[in-house]
């Protein structure tokens, strides 16, 4: 059985491959929304925007975070267990700003008389909230799974240095990320 | 990653529930029978639920077609079971759209998609590639947990006040976006909507599972080549569902902004009694796109598995090798590509540009290619053979029978210019339904026979199965295919009643032939049903390992494999799965190392 293994550990993990499985549903619904975004854009009625300033610094604060996951993975790889749990959280923490100044930038929209939702919103603005709201559930999403590798860094019952699971979750904090940065582009160039 | 180290928690622990793990060794009631992570047992519980599905979806059917059958007749044990939706023994008009709905939804989704690959794939990929269990046995064990949440969520809307969805199986918007527009639009929509949610969730879960299973986790030997068709065939259907449900998921989620948001992805200048709604420069058409991006994968999502089902079991019991393994393979991803290319072929009345149309039509004919060639396959595999005909086989022949007759009319409904005339009329009820309903269960029937000597350790009846193989065949076509010349006649679906047209009014009696054939088919079922439950308990034991002389891997384990399947070590494999009658020999399994005498394939 043990030749078996090492025959076996040149192939990707089975829970990695299905992180990567999973990231390909989630760019086919983002696909999607977008492909809709672009139909609705081509037809009447379409109210053209630029997406508030606040925007600029939420996609600051998510790219910071990738830096932070990144630096927490090697931490924990060099098993430097202390470094590893503050850039764990850090990552957290920036991932609920991101959230919270995205969520400001809705308002900032309605601010702008660009009603989202509502009596006499404008598909455009509801695209904006559909598509970005439903980005920060998913980061949302990573920041519980940080959580959980977080508590489980404290676990004294059992030391555990296998990175996988720590690697799974970095995997999808950097594709969040990437999505952002890929629905900010879209939106600035196709408004 | 080994096998090894996926199944014992020891190895990698399934952390966020370490308390689980520790009860995996004694297993006890809860861990074995309820929150189970052996694949064997996440197939049975599929299967058993997508049964509970089917009765309650084929009892709806029965349902509608009484109305459709003998629309005078007043029935009043129907007003006793079903109160104010059946006020006067009549099956109300509101009742008879949730049931049209509820019927669609439950046969497509709950059954044939849940029901068929979840069932088949988790029983199936460990075994056939050689496994302990799934790449993750514990996001599996969230598949079906996501799935029976799904079911609790749709089931409970059949009880709410104004009733389940009742805007057609493809809820389209406008309808299906405003609560004041009907009573299936209110409180119904919203759980059917989550419900699907929910439905989604649970197949990415069980999806990526069984795509990262097939390509990880194979046995030393098993290459891709030497992977039976079934696993092929489920692979693509993982791929497919992957791809397609998430789109299906954004449609929805716009579909909710618009129910509750206010906001207007799919409504625009619309009057509802009088009163003008304020919503603007929505198009429900973007819904159908969104929908259907989904929706036309997902026929093949339903159909894929029973065609691997059908060439794994046809082969075997017509003792020849399946005719043309590559070619089935490529037909099945030339089939899976194409389905994404194809889905404004339901919307060409929708005011689609003609030429886009045309295009849709071309890439739609295509599709006939590689289903020729797997149908010219499966004959040349019967061809000469020896054939056994046992009831798995049975419904094998039925299956290839069913998806001609099925599939010759989608060249009809492919062309834009004749899907003009036929759209939304009985046609296309008889088209879908043979094609990818009745011979979906067909080959789904044909795996639950062949299988269930290795999910029991017995036999079903034998008998009872042929009985329910000629006359589900028969009522198959006797309600089907009649419904070709009411749809050619113009009649069209979804109506509650034909009486009030003059041109309809000479089906009135082949429509209660058609019902009264339904009853019966529906009949047939529960007898099926029978048979299963009492073959589980009763049925004959199966006293060797590989009783219909198979070739692949799963009839190498015990009789009653334990989790884990294989006691010792997981054998390797030498050759492809289809040696049958090669060399005079009846069949080699796939373990036998290839010898120098033996003749290539």
């Amino acid at each position: 059985m043990i030749e078996m293994m090492s025959a076996q550990q040149k192939r990707i993990h089975p829970y990695k491959f299905n992180m990567w499985l999973g990231l390909a549903g989630i760019i086919m619904m983002f696909a999607g929304l977008t492909s809709a975004y672009i139909v609705k854009r081509s037809q009447p009625g379409w109210e053209s925007f630029t997406l508030p300033g606040i925007f600029s610094y939420s996609t600051l604060v998510i790219l910071v975070s990738s830096v932070a996951i990144q630096v927490a993975l090697r931490a924990f790889k060099a098993h430097q267990m202390g470094k590893y749990r503050l850039f764990l959280a850090i990552t957290a923490v920036l991932g609920i700003l991101f959230s919270i100044l995205q969520v400001s930038g809705f308002y900032r929209f309605e601010e702008m008389g660009m009603k989202m939702i509502g009596i006499g919103s404008n598909p455009a603005y509801s695209f904006v909230l559909a598509i970005a709201g439903l980005h920060i559930v998913h980061v949302l999403g990573g920041v519980v799974a940080l959580g959980i590798v977080f508590f489980k860094a404290f676990s004294t019952k059992k030391r555990n240095y296998d990175s996988t699971p720590v690697e799974i979750v970095a995997t999808y904090w950097h594709f969040v990320d990437i999505l952002w940065v890929y629905i900010f582009v879209f939106f600035h160039l196709l408004h | 990653m080994s096998n090894e180290a996926v199944i014992q928690p020891g190895v990698i622990s399934h952390e966020v529930h370490e308390h689980h793990g520790e009860h995996h060794h004694h297993e006890t009631f809860i861990s074995k029978y309820v929150f189970s992570q052996d694949h064997k047992m996440i197939a049975k519980q599929f299967l058993i639920t997508g049964m509970i599905w089917a009765i309650i979806g084929g009892l709806m059917s029965v349902l509608f077609r009484i109305q459709l059958g003998y629309p005078e007749a007043t029935l009043p044990w129907l007003e006793d079971i079903f109160g104010h939706w059946a006020r006067g023994g009549k099956i109300s008009p509101e009742f008879y759209y949730a049931l049209g709905t509820m019927h669609g939804t439950i046969l497509i989704f709950f059954v044939l998609t849940a029901g068929l690959s979840g069932t088949f794939a988790n029983l199936l990929i460990p075994f056939q590639v050689g496994a302990r269990d799934m790449a993750s046995p514990f996001m599996n064990m969230l598949s079906y947990w996501f799935f029976l949440l799904a079911s609790i969520i749709m089931m409970s809307s059949l009880f709410v006040q104004t009733g389940p969805a009742a805007g057609g199986w493809t809820v389209y918007p406008p309808l299906s976006a405003l609560g004041d527009a009907s009573q299936g639009s209110k409180i119904g929509m919203d759980l059917w909507l989550i419900s699907m949610a929910m439905f989604v969730v649970s197949q990415l879960l069980g999806g990526l599972n069984y795509v990262s299973t097939i390509l990880n986790m194979r046995t030393k030997g098993m290459t891709m080549t030497r992977l039976p068709l079934t696993i092929w065939a489920i692979f693509f259907t993982a791929v497919l569902g992957l791809l397609s449900f998430p789109v299906l998921l954004s449609g929805f989620i716009l579909l909710l902004f618009d129910r509750h948001l206010g906001t207007s992805f799919y409504l625009s200048d619309i009057v509802i009694a009088g009163k003008i709604l304020p919503n603007e420069g929505g198009s429900p058409i973007l819904y159908q796109h969104l929908f259907w991006f989904l929706g036309h994968p997902e026929v093949y999502i339903i159909i894929l598995p029973t065609m691997g089902l059908v060439s794994e079991v046809m082969s075997i019991n017509a003792r020849k090798p399946i005719f043309g393994y590559m070619a089935m393979v490529a037909s099945l991803f030339a089939i899976a590509v194409l389905s994404f290319l194809v889905w404004a072929h339901h919307m060409f009345v929708t005011g689609l540009n003609p030429f886009l149309g045309s295009v849709f039509v071309l890439l739609t004919l295509l599709i006939a290619v590689p289903s020729a060639i797997k149908v010219f396959n499966w004959l040349t595999t019967l061809w000469r053979g020896n054939i056994r005909f046992t009831p798995g086989m049975m419904f094998c022949i039925g299956f290839v029978s069913t998806f001609i007759s099925g599939g010759l009319t989608g060249i009809y409904v492919g062309n834009s210019t004749l899907d003009i005339h036929v759209h939304d009329t009985y046609f296309i009820i008889a088209h879908f339904h043979i094609v990818m309903g009745v011979s979906a269960f067909m080959g789904m029937f044909a795996g639950i026979y062949h299988w269930f000597p290795k999910m029991y350790g017995r036999y079903m009846n034998n008998t009872l199965g042929y009985i329910h193989f000629w006359i589900t065949l028969a009522c198959a076509y006797i309600i089907f295919w009649p419904m070709h010349y009411e749809g050619f006649a113009g009649m069209p679906r979804r109506y509650y009643s034909y009486e009030n047209w003059e041109s309809f009014k000479q089906f009135a009696e082949l429509n209660r032939v058609i019902s009264f054939a339904a009853i019966l088919s529906f009949l047939v079922q529960l007898l099926f049903l029978f048979n299963f439950f009492y073959s589980i308990f009763k049925g004959r034991k199966v006293t060797t390992k590989n009783p219909w002389g198979a070739n692949t891997l799963e009839w190498t384990t015990p009789i009653n494999p334990g989790h884990g399947n294989w006691p010792g070590e997981i054998p390797e494999v030498h050759r492809w799965p289809y040696d049958y009658g090669k060399d005079g020999v009846d069949f080699i399994p796939q373990t036998e190392p290839v010898t120098k005498d033996e003749s290539k394939h």
